[in-house]
């Protein structure tokens, strides 16, 4: 059903077109970007397994009270973004990206066992935080892996496929888990044993298929940027970083978070408490069958143009939760632009990032917008709980609205001043390729 | 590396992880296989009718948690001999609660991927009259005196990666109209005397008046937890006192009994059993000394009954309602008990 209406998107279809202007031009994609986009399906369906059964456990298995959990959350967000930063810079010091990637996707997998021991609520937070933090280490290194073994003029498919994959993982995850509580009721140990085996062999496909030092495809300028934290903050000061950075970060203070979008669903939409758990993954298949069709149509027409489009996805979002309007198809509709917002921007930043960060310092730079972003709508999420409370829902969405179509304006203001730097591909035939 | 020995050190590895995989979902295979056998010093159960009609003789139906193939079913036992013989339903709940003749069991249903739950409201004979999907795990469950009104609340997962916040969805149904409230949060929000308006406002744990449109319940903002009076007709909740969870309201409907988070107690034992005079608004301790986490059940309007974590999941306790007295177990292995006349 999601698949029916998310192919009926004007994106989907703009993307057929485009696919149909140059046949026979497309490289595969590298090895490298395809063992990495393995390792991230692996380990998603390790730590999604857990995400999956985590309430059960807590509330059927261990007998705790969960509330108030979620006040951790976002002390472990804050904590996440600087330790994002952290990995990207050690990452780019001698240019151990795989190592600091390796480190990260181990200690998520040394956590699954840890959370068996754990039996109070104090530890499983603790054990939880470390397995946040292995994902803060590792996500910028792998990122610039991504970007390190990509041609410029098709790295927006590179993180589209890997975006894909990753997202394929966390939809199996789920589904391996209640398999599991399937064969062994209350089998916890069971599911937290499969994902540490999971993860192992995830974290072993990268240290065997992942080449520690990517052979760079362009010869490094005289005189290239050491890594070093001076040099990584000074990156602010290279006008296309800056600029990308103030747009990632304008957008996600108007992006508020998936959570309030389900919540909205159900009281503006009337989604029956029934469907409420499947909502998150009608977003998750919308963004794993656009993922690769807008990470192309991205290196095609621009980054810039495809990464504000998604956010007109999501503009379009707000609208329709705003409109109240009493639809059976509407949440359909919803959840396939809120994928299609994710599909149109997490790969494409990244993408466009990579375009204009020299590869000494790729993950730090984009652990920078990287951080911006998350720190940016996580006050965007702070902001809009609290005009909630002063305002209602519908308030509170129609501000966010507004704010984010003002973000829209001004982001759209802030286009560089080259053509094509920091959104279309700067090399190539490609960027004079935008569909008339 | 060669290409061919990495791919081999891959196929071992997956070939020794798959090994501990799978061991380990034996051996929890089989523990799960070992509770559908009755273990030894287990108590008595046969199969047979169980009623909730009243008039009947004085008895105690709930969730039995003994080990055997009559685990997890509803059973009864009469109120005077309760560790005698327990009679078996073979209908299989979670949470449970009955009075006036209705019933309502929150069950889990096996389904072709993934397991869900759902509200069964039951009649005397425990044939079912009405289901409702539930959008998460149960954990409370609670029948107004007459009959007329039933209550739920059901855990919502979280969604976001390595996040295990959740919210709780509590329910309302009007088992003469059919009139269901799914979600409590539907209501206006009056707290210390404003309107009051939040995302994350959160209601557990309701207990009804016998006139079967006031009840009590938890609710939760700004991560404090009130209790709350509300009204069914005027569709308001209104905030009473601070630091209450899972109230359950006395049959004389002076009281509240509840749990309190205590100060100085640890982060996963944090409650105390209170009573809560609702004139007065004065806390009493219960003699009770351990960490309750469940919504207590009157016996009478001097005793309240509550669950504590057992040999076998849950044993049933009992204690006096005025902070006197010591907690005595009134069942092993047993959950979710309605006290039927």
């Amino acid at each position: 059903m999601y698949v029916a209406d998310s192919r009926s998107t004007p994106a989907t279809a703009a993307t057929a077109a485009a696919r149909d202007l140059g046949p026979g031009r497309r490289a595969a994609v590298a090895p490298t970007v395809l063992a990495l986009g393995t390792v991230s399906l692996v380990t998603d369906v390790s730590s999604e397994m857990v995400t999956a059964v985590l309430p059960l456990y807590l509330v059927a298995g261990l007998g705790l009270s969960p509330l108030g959990f979620g006040l951790l959350d976002g002390v472990y967000n804050g904590f996440s973004a600087l330790v994002r930063l952290v990995g990207g810079h050690l990452a780019d010091r001698g240019g151990r990206h795989k190592t600091v990637a390796a480190l990260g996707y181990g200690l998520s997998a040394l956590c699954k066992p840890l959370l068996l021991m754990a039996g109070s609520l104090p530890l499983i937070g603790a054990v939880l935080a470390a397995d946040r933090t292995g994902k803060g280490l590792r996500t910028a290194p792998r990122d610039a892996l991504i970007s390190l073994a990509s041609p410029e003029e098709s790295r927006g498919r590179a993180f589209g496929v890997h975006r894909a994959m990753d997202t394929a993982g966390a939809l199996i995850g789920p589904l391996v888990a209640f398999l599991i509580l399937r064969q062994a009721a209350e089998g916890y140990d069971a599911v937290f044993t499969v994902s540490f085996c999971v993860a192992a062999i995830g974290v072993l496909v990268l240290l065997l298929f992942v080449p520690s030092r990517p052979r760079p495809l362009t010869v490094p300028p005289e005189g290239a940027p050491r890594a070093s934290l001076k040099a990584a903050l000074g990156l602010l000061r290279v006008p296309d970083v800056r600029r990308l950075t103030l747009t990632a970060l304008l957008l996600g203070l108007a992006t508020v978070s998936d959570s309030f979008v389900y919540l909205l669903l159900q009281r503006r939409l009337g989604v029956t408490d029934h469907w409420f758990a499947l909502l998150p993954l009608g977003t998750a298949a919308a963004f794993l069958l656009l993922a690769v069709p807008l990470g192309r149509l991205a290196d095609r027409v621009g980054r810039r143009r495809v990464f504000l489009g998604g956010h007109g996805a999501l503009l379009l979002v707000y609208g329709a939760l705003l409109s109240g309007w009493q639809s059976p198809a509407l949440p359909f509709l919803v959840l396939a632009l809120h994928g299609g917002f994710y599909a149109a921007t997490d790969g494409v930043l990244m993408a466009a990032a990579a375009g204009c960060v020299p590869a000494a310092l790729r993950s730090s730079g984009l652990a920078l917008v990287q951080t911006g972003q998350a720190l940016a709508r996580f006050g965007c999420s702070i902001a809009f709980g609290a005009a909630w409370t002063a305002w209602g829902d519908r308030w509170a969405l129609g501000a966010a609205t507004a704010v984010l179509a003002v973000c829209a304006a001004a982001a759209f203001v802030l286009r560089p001043t080259t053509p094509g730097a920091a959104a279309a591909p700067t090399t190539g035939t490609v960027s004079e390729e935008s569909p008339a | 590396m060669t290409l061919r020995n990495r791919l081999f050190v891959l196929f071992a590895a997956i070939v020794v992880l798959g090994g501990v995989a799978a061991a380990s979902l034996l051996h929890a295979a089989d523990r799960a296989g070992e509770k559908d056998r009755p273990r030894a010093g287990g108590p008595a159960i046969v199969p047979g009718r169980v009623s909730l009609a009243s008039g009947a003789d004085r008895r105690i139906v709930f969730r039995n948690m003994a080990w055997g193939p009559h685990r997890d079913e509803l059973v009864t036992v009469p109120a005077d001999a309760p560790a005698g013989r327990r009679t078996a339903s073979g209908v299989r709940c979670l949470r449970f609660h009955a009075s006036g003749g209705t019933g309502i069991c929150l069950q889990a249903v096996r389904g072709a991927v993934e397991d869900s739950y759902r509200a069964v409201v039951v009649g005397p004979a425990l044939q079912e009259r009405a289901h409702y999907p539930l959008p998460g795990v149960p954990t409370r469950a609670r029948v107004s005196p007459s009959g007329r009104l039933v209550a739920w609340t059901v855990f919502v997962g979280g969604d976001s990666y390595a996040s295990a916040s959740f919210s709780t969805r509590t329910a309302v149904l009007d088992t003469s109209t059919g009139r269901l409230t799914a979600s409590l949060e539907e209501f206006r929000v009056v707290k210390d005397g404003k309107e009051h308006r939040a995302a994350d406002t959160n209601f557990w744990g309701v207990t009804f008046s016998r006139d079967d449109r006031h009840f009590y319940a938890t609710m939760a903002t700004g991560g404090r937890t009130y209790l709350v009076r509300g009204d069914l007709t005027a569709r308001t909740v209104t905030t009473l006192h601070q630091n209450v969870e899972c109230p359950s309201l006395s049959p004389d409907e002076t009281r509240v009994v509840y749990k309190k988070r205590v100060a100085g107690a640890p982060a996963d034992a944090p409650w105390h059993e209170y009573v809560l005079d609702l004139t007065t608004l004065r806390e009493t301790a219960l003699a009770e000394p351990r960490s309750v986490d469940d919504q207590a059940v009157w016996l009478d309007d001097h005793t309240v009954s509550y669950s504590l974590p057992g040999d076998y999941g849950a044993d049933l306790y009992t204690v006096p309602a005025d902070g006197s007295g010591a907690p005595k177990r009134l069942l092993t292995a047993a959950l979710a008990p309605a006290f039927l006349k």
